[in-house]
This record gives structure tokens, sequence and C-alpha cells, in this order.
């Protein structure tokens, strides 16, 4: 069998971090008030009991509001330099 | 003359005798402090001779050629003093992400080590104890340890990989140099991705293990270890002995996984044993740490079925 290219997915790193970049702001978009309340996970929402193994759900929604506070800033610059190396480079 | 030459000497001692960080005596046996004041006596000594003596002393005339000049020797002192300051503060910049001494741990290996723990990637069925030894709260280091993880083997697998993977594309005369970096990052990518994916399953799931990110990336890497022994069996055996090699090193490298990371994340969770939540997470935990395991062999046939047809 005479393959003329790599069968599987050939990743770069520069996929990677393409798609690091489209997950996180993806996460960053999930308005607190508009969507995160209407379905229960809200920041008011996740203090609950006070046991020392917090459930899934909490841990997942104390991740999505630390990614969205923490990486607001540094995703404006990131985002910003992805634009211009796309029109720029293609 | 003399003066300088001792007060540059004797700052120059302390600071390579401080240099290498004594607090951990299992680490390394350093045989490098040995050297650096053999090398300032020699830079400098010649230097200063000449400046301080120009018609005399022919007989290390022949030695002082390179100093001739003294301002040569001069620039060379700070040259040399800029180098050291640079380097201590990349040393401190690095320190701040990745905490050397951890990664040091990680390479701390011999020779008996690295046979052993090959042995057992290879055939761990007959191993009897798992338990990561530890010395004192710190874990010993993989020289002294079997159990303990290191990144010595994964790296020097993943170098091996992308050699073998290499010469398996030059005989089916499909090599060229951009293959060969594409290999290369396909392989870490994968590597990259299966560790967040952990990393964010034991946030998700609070396992307060003590598995740094290291250890994760050592845990992973063990895999390239199984990959090399697969290429090896189907560039030697053809197809039939790639899928045989293939087997064998899933279902090694399957076991393996499983009774590793069950002694870290399971047993983490016997300090706390509640009620009827308490069968829900472990059951969790044993998911996790199977799916890890389930997914070697998936990666492993993804990334050399291409180099075996």
């Amino acid at each position: 069998l005479y393959l003329s290219s790599k069968s599987n997915m050939a990743f770069t790193l520069y996929s990677l971090i393409q798609a690091v970049i489209l997950c996180v702001n993806a996460v960053a978009v999930l308005h607190e008030e508009r969507f995160l309340s209407k379905i229960g996970w809200g920041v008011d929402q996740s203090i609950g009991g006070f046991g020392d193994e917090p459930g899934i759900k909490v841990q997942l929604m104390n991740l999505v509001r630390s990614v969205r506070t923490v990486m607001r800033v540094p995703l404006i610059a990131v985002n910003s330099v992805c634009i211009v190396l796309l029109l720029l480079f293609g | 003359m003399d003066l300088p030459q001792h007060g540059y000497r004797a700052s120059a001692k302390p600071r390579a005798r401080a240099g290498p960080h004594t607090g951990d005596p299992l680490l390394f046996a350093d045989t490098s402090s040995a050297a650096p004041p053999m090398n300032n006596q020699g830079y400098y000594t010649p230097g200063y001779n000449i400046g301080g003596a120009p018609v005399g002393g022919p007989e290390d005339a022949g030695v002082n050629n390179l100093f001739a000049d003294p301002m040569a020797s001069a620039a060379m002192m700070y040259g040399s003093s800029l180098a050291n300051q640079g380097k201590d503060i990349v040393n401190k910049e690095i320190s701040r992400y990745v905490s050397v001494n951890k990664l040091k741990y990680f390479f701390a290996v011999d020779s008996k080590y690295v046979m052993k723990k090959l042995l057992l990637l290879v055939f761990p069925y007959t191993h009897q104890d798992w338990e990561v030894r530890y010395h004192r709260d710190t874990p010993l280091t993989p020289r002294h340890d079997v159990n303990a993880p290191d990144l010595y083997i994964p790296s020097m697998a993943f170098i091996t990989y992308i050699l073998l993977a290499g010469m398996a594309l030059g005989i089916q005369n499909r090599f060229s140099p951009e293959v060969l970096g594409l290999c290369a990052s396909t392989a870490l990518v994968w590597v990259v991705i299966e560790v967040l994916v952990m990393l964010l399953c034991l946030y998700i799931l609070s396992v307060h293990s003590d598995l740094s990110i290291f250890d994760l990336f050592a845990y992973s890497g063990y895999k390239y270890v199984g990959m090399i022994f697969t290429v090896l069996g189907g560039l030697l055996f053809g197809s039939d002995g790639y899928f045989v090699a293939l087997t064998w090193s899933s279902c090694a490298l399957m076991f393996f996984i499983v009774r590793s990371l069950k002694m870290k994340i399971l047993s983490s969770f016997s300090h706390n044993s509640m009620g009827a939540g308490a069968t829900a997470k472990s059951r969790l935990r044993l998911y996790i740490t199977v799916a890890s395991a389930a997914f070697q062999p998936i990666i492993i046939y993804w990334l050399t079925s291409h180099l075996v047809r």
C-alpha cells in the first residue's frame, strides 16, 4: 500500500495553540447573567454545602468562573495578535 | 598587582562553591565544583602577570600570547562577569516558572534503574510492590526506587521514536525532512493533550493526589517505549510482527498504567471515606484510571500504523 502522505491528522504545535485559544475564547464568552444564571451555573449558585469534597458541577462552575476572570485581559492581547497574524499571513 | 588577583580569585571561589546547592544530597554527586577554580586561575593569572611585569618573565611568554594586551584581559574579565550576571538572571527567571529542583529530581537516574524500568514497561506482570517509597517526607529519587516516575526514559524514548520513524519512512522511500518534524510534533502534541485532559479530570473530580504536572508527563511519556517496541516488531517481522508487538505492548502498558496510577489516584481517596457519596466518587476515579490506560493502545496504533505498511 503506497500512501503518499500520512494517514492520520498532522498535528503541529501551532494547531494545538490554535485549538487552545479557541477553547479558552469559548469559555470566556459565556455571559454571567444572561446565560449561566439561567441554567443554574451562576456564581451565587455555587456556594453549596461545605463538605470537604465539592461536587463535579461546583468544580466546573468554579473552573468557568476562574477562567473568565483570569483570562479576560490576556485574551484581548492574544486575540489581537492572532487577528493581525492571520490578516497578514493568511 | 597581586591584590586584585587574589581579590578576584577569592570572589570567584565562593561563587563556584555556592553554585551546586547541596540542599538535597540524594540527588546528585556533583563533581563540577572542582573545575571552575582551576579555570579561573588559568585565565586570570597570566593577564595580571603580563600587566605587572612587562619586561621580566620570558618563561611565561609562551603561555601569555592570548593576553599580551592588558586591555583584552580586562575586557575578558568584564565580559565573563557580565555573562555570570546574565546566567544568574536567567536562572532566577526560569526558576520562577519551572522549579528546577523538581525537574532535577526526574533526571536523577542511573543505568540500573533504566534497565529495571524498561524491563518493567515490557513485562510488568511479575512486579509485586508498586508503592512509591518515601524518605522523610520527600519521594525517593528514581535512582533509589524503581517505582518512581522519571523523565529521562520518556525523553530518550521520544527521540528514539523520531529516529525510528525516519528510518521506517526511509525504508519505504517516503522520507523527507519535513515529515520527521511533523512526526515529532504530532507525538508531542498528543502527549500534551493527554496531560491537559488528565489535569482537567483530576481537578474536576477533586482528586487531591500528589501527581504534579511532571509526573503526568512522565506517565504519559512511557508510551513511547511501547511505540518503539511496536515499530521495531513491525520493521523486523512485517505486518504480523507489528500486530503481535502492538497487542503485547498495549497489554503491558495498560497493566503498568493501571497499577501505577491506582496507587496515586485511588489511594488518596481512602483518607476521607464518607457515606453513600463515596462509592460514586471512587467509581469515577476508577473510570479515569481505566480510561487513561485504554487510551494508550489507541494512540500507539494511531501514531505507528502509518510507519509499518
